[in-house]
């Protein structure tokens, strides 16, 4: 079964651009919902505030997720991501619910699911695919956040291990066909989460593709925990991704040189997926459709992707002028690379085979 | 990106190696344990090994502490890390807290295939490369047998039994101590290097490495003999293969330069030549207990002049000899350290500038005078340390400039020497070498708050690179100077493409090294910079407008028309002839001795800006003594090559049947022309001239003709260790020898194009099987049939480099391997197609029009952007 999903991935992907949804966040926070839309029965007592605790959202609210996804779907998305980027013990503890997240992301699996499935039956040549949604943490393995003990971290490997193969368990059996590992800001938590997934595809889950999405938080070409582009492939690399890519934190303009370094070096399927532009002095994004598509499809024309998508700000309207300007443009082709000995710290180091 | 034969790891930061290391982590000075990796990573390490192995210690809690510490430092963070312990639980603490891929040291089979296996797929799911060590259950391996046979088995159980993949697994066949007294200990060097080599040919995708210092563990506390062991026993093992070594990086004497008593007596030891080896060196060993290297009693009417001018005339001869001891002798005299170069070296250097710049002197010899200068200004480089520790005074420089050739481009001859004029002109050189992205350009730039940047690159597509760059040199905000040099820049090229990307700070071609001086210093010189600066504007502005005329006449044939002016050659007349030896042979090695008379020299001469034709340049009235000497030295250099072997050539060629169809050249399989295997695609003159326009293409007989014809295609190289002959020479400060061995690389791989074009010709395709020709009439070409290259002029592309190299397996067969922008590394090769017609004539493509390049978009399968950024220097028209 899960095989089949690779390959099916990989014989779209070699015909087409594939198409992923737009933001979440963003999006429900347009929908105005209030305190009352964070608590059900069973929360109704929950002393710390849940409002903006959108994950929760899949037990509360979830007839709102499900009209998310048929809005992507609706506008020519292959994948939806599930809402669950903070649907991990660690990240859940801010709002008290530690215990919880497993149950948000298999609810918030099923739910996407749902809806693919429903897509999949009214568009038989066009099958949809459920992410399942990793998210990055509120606490990173490779940063101090005691500026006077560069030693310190708030959480250590094996916390972080725990709580990415509870969420992972949960999304592969609440449905989800991939797991995005997104906005990837501290490489080491990554690794963590793919020791977590291979561990457990060695086990009790069967292997599904993973799809790795780092962040470049700003222009000089860096993650906030200081790699450069390549090296981050490197670093994660092992995880034999079917597709890696970049997401959030940047427009489309300013991402553009990191996608293009990404798919000069990455031998396997590069995603994009950024943001509306930058937020505006009202931290509201503005880029309209046709200026988020017009970069993403230049960069289809340039053979630079093979996945497109939004992050941050972008609506429905964005994927739909997305989708179909991609439908007209052929994918990037995988470059093959030469056997070599690629390690990295926060640089890149390639020992080519001297034959 | 870092390009490294081979790859030095830093040893320091090792309890168990280093006392110093172990007693800082013993007593919680882990700033101070900090240091030491950062100094390791500055001497040159590209990798550091972090061990904690010390009974006394907690291992694990060290090594985790120790890595998120690094964490925090990005100068050592950025290069990978070795965590080597012999313990799981160190291995596996360590691995969780690094972001990066790095490397396990190490895991073997002493504790059986079940663990062996398992440890291995848990470094895999961690993300790291492994170190293997030759160790099985029934212990460490000393013979070469049991170290091949262990290494093979753990080979085969990693690639079937743990997915682990091949590149990155290293193995580590055992360095022990010889010269022990125990005599099964003397051939433990020598089994070393054969079991490397056996790796290395049985399972070549894999590496090797080995902990260096183990070696001459029977001489602790007698440093100059143990170093002369440690360089003695790599030499030996790069050239038996390895790839890497746990050493002290930047205390390593080169091989030639270790004095020759010392060298001798420890070769004989590590080579274990005969048995009372071990007994002579020890014997003599205690003299050499901290000695410096010995002067050679050579009398030099010179060395009766006073010390200072001594110096001045070493500097002015690039004597190098005696240049440590003498500046040491002034050093003494001197009041400060500082002013031994701010005295007598500068003083020398001054003379050198004053000759130079009077046309008496010549870049050769320039740069060897700045060999000079860099290993007295090296040996002083610790006092001045030491002193500005002492008063916290900053050492002056007349500027900082950092230097690089652009990312996918591996030339670098004319940057090397360009920086190394600039550095003996006072000038701080940040280089960052070759293939180097924009991104760590700018950051170099910033972090060392350079004045200016230089870029250089010798293939087309560098020079997208060199307007992109400058685009985001516009984004960073920078308003610092850039230079442009390298044989593919042109002033035009950099009016039209660079300078309007970049307009903050002065945009400046600078097209031979001897412009550098005059360029930087007045761009240095507040005074003079502006009006150099707009001088410059100028200049570029009547560059961009001569090109804008001269575009607007330049009209083009169309294609369709550019097609009927094809040409014709006689079939009937010249049939084509059926390859001698059909398919793709590889001859590696190719003697070096035999490609010596093929050598072109006109162009070595022309790379140091030395003007004039071979032989007549050697008598020349100006440049004849200059040219003469670098001729001797080349002479010299040449002959060691050849003898030494560091150098390896390697040809690979074949011949297919083939067939054209339209622009396109359509590669078989075999004779029955129904299977493609390839297809080149070539460019059609489209210039409104009289006679034929002409295409590659039109060499091959087309599939309709019904004419059975063949093309071949070749690719050779002369570069096979240059890398790391010429690094070694870079750190013993020797950038005259580095750069004299790359120009000489260069003519080698010239010469063996030549020379194996020649062979062709006569005996693999044999379509001239009688010709005789003189080597200087092959210089001139005066042969039948090309062998045109890609990214030439005629056929500009350098991405048919992919096709070539696919057909003949290039990478596999000869090691050459393709950049991004497909340009050949190792830098000394050449590549090209073979067509045989008699009537195929070398031609210039010329420019050509958007219909061409539209065309040629759907041949390739390209949208038509990319057909125009890779044909770039040739459209004749301005892309959207």
């Amino acid at each position: 079964m899960t095989e089949g999903i690779a390959e099916r991935l990989a014989a779209i992907a070699a015909s087409r651009i594939l198409i992923l949804d737009g933001g979440f966040g963003t999006e429900l926070q347009r929908l105005g919902l209030g305190e009352a839309d964070y608590r059900n029965a069973d929360l109704a007592g929950h002393e710390a505030p849940l409002k903006g605790n959108h994950d929760i959202l899949a037990l509360t609210r979830p007839d709102v997720l499900r009209n998310l996804h048929d809005s992507y779907f609706a506008a020519g998305a292959d994948f939806a991501s599930t809402n669950t980027f903070s649907a991990t013990a660690i990240a859940q503890a801010e709002y008290g619910l530690a215990g919880s997240a497993p149950r948000i992301a298999l609810e918030a699996a099923r739910i996407a699911r749902e809806s693919a499935d429903e897509w999949s039956r009214k568009t038989p040549a066009q099958p949809r695919f459920v992410a399942g949604s990793i998210g990055p943490l509120n606490k990173t393995l490779s940063l101090s956040p005691d500026v006077n003990d560069p030693a310190f971290r708030a959480v250590d490997f094996d916390d972080v291990y725990t709580a990415y193969a509870e969420q992972i368990r949960a999304l592969a059996d609440g449905g989800a066909d991939v797991l995005l590992l997104e906005t990837v800001f501290d490489t080491l938590n990554a690794k963590a989460a793919i020791k977590a997934a291979l561990d457990l595809f060695e086990g009790p889950l069967d292997p599904m593709p993973l799809w790795i999405s780092g962040t470049i938080t700003d222009r000089s070409g860096r993650t906030l925990s200081g790699q450069t582009v390549e090296a981050f492939w490197h670093s994660i690399r092992h995880a034999e991704p079917f597709a890696v890519g970049l997401n959030c934190a940047l427009g489309a303009d300013l991402m553009r040189p990191f996608i293009v370094e990404l798919a000069q070096i990455a031998d396997t399927l590069v995603s994009a997926y950024p943001n509306a532009g930058l937020p505006n002095s009202m931290g509201e994004y503005d880029e309209g459709p046709g200026e988020t598509c017009a970069h993403l499809a230049s960069w289809a024309r340039e053979g630079l992707v093979n996945i497109l998508g939004g992050c941050c700000g972008t609506t429905p309207h964005h994927i739909a002028h997305i989708a179909k300007a991609a439908a007209q443009i052929a994918p990037r082709e995988i470059p093959r690379k030469p056997a070599a000995l690629r390690l990295s710290g926060l640089e890149p180091f390639t020992s080519l085979a001297a034959l | 990106m870092t390009f490294a034969n081979f790859i030095n790891i830093g040893e320091r930061t090792n309890v168990t190696g280093s006392a110093r290391f172990r007693k800082l982590i013993e007593a919680g000075d882990y700033p101070e344990a900090l240091r030491i990796a950062r100094a390791q990573i500055e001497a040159g390490a590209q990798i550091i090994d972090v061990n904690m192995d010390e009974g006394l210690l907690d291992s694990t809690k060290a090594m985790t502490t120790f890595m998120k510490l690094i964490a925090s430092e990005p100068d050592i963070a950025r290069a990978p890390i070795m965590i080597d312990s012999s313990k799981w639980e160190v291995i596996e603490a360590g691995l969780k807290c690094v972001q990066g891929k790095a490397i396990v040291n190490s895991i073997s089979l002493k504790e059986g295939e079940a663990i062996f296996l398992e440890q291995a797929k848990a470094v895999r799911r961690y993300g790291a490369a492994a170190v293997i060590m030759a160790f099985d259950e029934q212990g460490q391996a000393d013979s070469v047998e049991r170290k091949f046979d262990i290494c093979a088995r753990a080979f085969r159980l990693l690639t079937t039994k743990a997915r682990f993949p091949a590149e990155d697994i290293i193995f580590d066949p055992n360095i022990f101590a010889v010269a022990t007294g125990i005599e099964e200990h003397n051939d433990y060097a020598q089994a070393f290097f054969e079991a490397v080599r056996l790796i290395k040919h049985h399972l070549p995708v894999a590496r090797t490495s080995g902990g260096v210092s183990n070696v001459s563990f029977a001489f602790r506390g007698n440093e100059p003999v143990r170093r002369a062991m440690h360089s003695v026993f790599l030499y030996h093992a790069i050239r038996a293969g390895l790839d890497m070594g746990i050493v002290n990086a930047g205390d390593l004497p080169v091989y030639d330069e270790i004095d020759p008593e010392l060298r001798q007596l420890a070769e004989d030891v590590i080579l274990n030549r005969d048995p009372g080896a071990t007994e002579r060196l020890v014997a003599a060993a205690p003299k050499f207990k901290g000695q410096k290297p010995a002067d050679k009693a050579e009398d030099h009417v010179w060395r009766g002049l006073p010390v200072a001018d001594r110096l001045a005339y070493a500097l002015v001869h690039g004597l190098n000899e005696f240049v440590v001891a003498d500046t040491e002798e002034v050093r003494l005299l001197a009041r400060s350290p500082l002013d031994v170069i701010e005295g007598p070296l500068m003083a020398g250097m001054n003379k050198v500038g004053d000759l130079f710049g009077a046309g008496k002197m010549f870049l050769p010899q320039v740069v060897k005078s700045a060999r000079v200068m860099k290993q007295a200004v090296a040996h002083l480089i610790p006092f001045i340390e030491a002193e500005k520790e002492k008063s916290g005074l900053a050492q002056s420089s007349r500027g900082k400039i950092v230097l690089a050739t652009v990312k996918g481009d591996v030339h670098d001859i004319g940057k090397n020497i360009v920086g190394v004029v600039l550095q003996c002109n006072g000038y701080d050189i940040i280089d960052l070498g070759v293939m180097v992205p924009g991104e760590r350009i700018l950051e170099a730039a910033r972090e060392h708050g350079a004045d200016m940047i230089g870029l250089s690159g010798l293939i087309t597509p560098s020079l997208d690179e060199m307007a992109q760059f400058a685009a985001a040199m516009t984004r960073a905000g920078l308003d610092l100077p850039l230079l442009i040099g390298g044989a593919t820049t042109s002033r035009t090229h950099t009016a039209v493409r660079i300078e309007p990307a970049y307009s903050a700070g002065p945009v400046i071609h600078v097209n031979d090294a001897s412009r550098a001086v005059g360029v930087v210093g007045a761009l240095m010189n507040p005074a003079e910079r502006e009006g150099f600066w707009q001088a410059a504007k100028t200049e570029l502005a009547d560059a961009r407008a001569a090109y804008a005329r001269g575009r607007e006449t330049r009209t083009r044939l169309p294609l369709a028309e550019a097609r009927k002016r094809r040409f014709v050659p006689d079939w009937q007349r010249h049939p084509p002839v059926i390859p001698a030896r059909p398919g793709v042979h590889a001859i590696a090695p190719w003697p070096l001795a035999d490609l010596v008379p093929c050598i072109d020299w006109t162009p070595f001469f022309s790379s140091w800006d030395l003007a004039g034709a071979y032989p007549a340049i050697l008598t020349d009235d100006v440049v004849g003594p200059a040219a003469r000497t670098l001729f001797d030295d080349a002479g010299v250099m040449l002959a060691k090559m050849i003898a030494e072997g560091q150098i390896e050539a390697r040809a690979v060629f074949g011949f297919w049947p083939a067939a054209a169809e339209g622009d396109d050249i359509v590669v078989f399989a075999d004779d029955t022309r129904r299977t493609g295997i390839g297809r080149f695609h070539t460019l059609r003159q489209q210039i409104d001239k009289a006679g034929p326009a002409y295409a590659l293409a039109d060499f091959v007989a087309p599939l309709a003709s019904g004419i059975a014809d063949h093309v071949g295609g070749f690719c050779v190289t002369a570069g096979i260790g240059e890398d790391a002959r010429s690094s070694a020479l870079i750190a013993a400060n020797d950038d005259y020898g580095a750069i004299l061995g790359k120009a000489l690389c260069d003519r080698l791989a010239e010469a063996l194009a030549e020379r194996l074009h020649q062979r062709v010709r006569r005996e693999f395709w044999g379509h001239a099987p009688d010709e005789a020709l003189s080597p200087s009439d092959l210089i001139a070409g005066k042969y039948q049939g090309i062998r045109p290259a890609p990214g030439y002029p005629a056929q500009p592309d350098h991405t048919e480099k992919a096709t070539l190299f696919r057909l003949l397996d290039a990478e596999a067969r000869i090691g050459v391997q393709l950049t991004e922008s497909f340009a050949m590394h190792p830098a000394a090769s050449v590549s090209g197609l073979y067509l045989a017609h008699p009537e195929s004539i070398y031609f210039g493509v010329g420019r050509i029009g958007r219909d061409q390049v539209t065309d040629y978009a759907q041949r390739k399968a390209w949208p038509p952007a990319t057909a125009e950024q890779w044909l770039r220097p040739i459209l004749a028209y301005e892309p959207e």
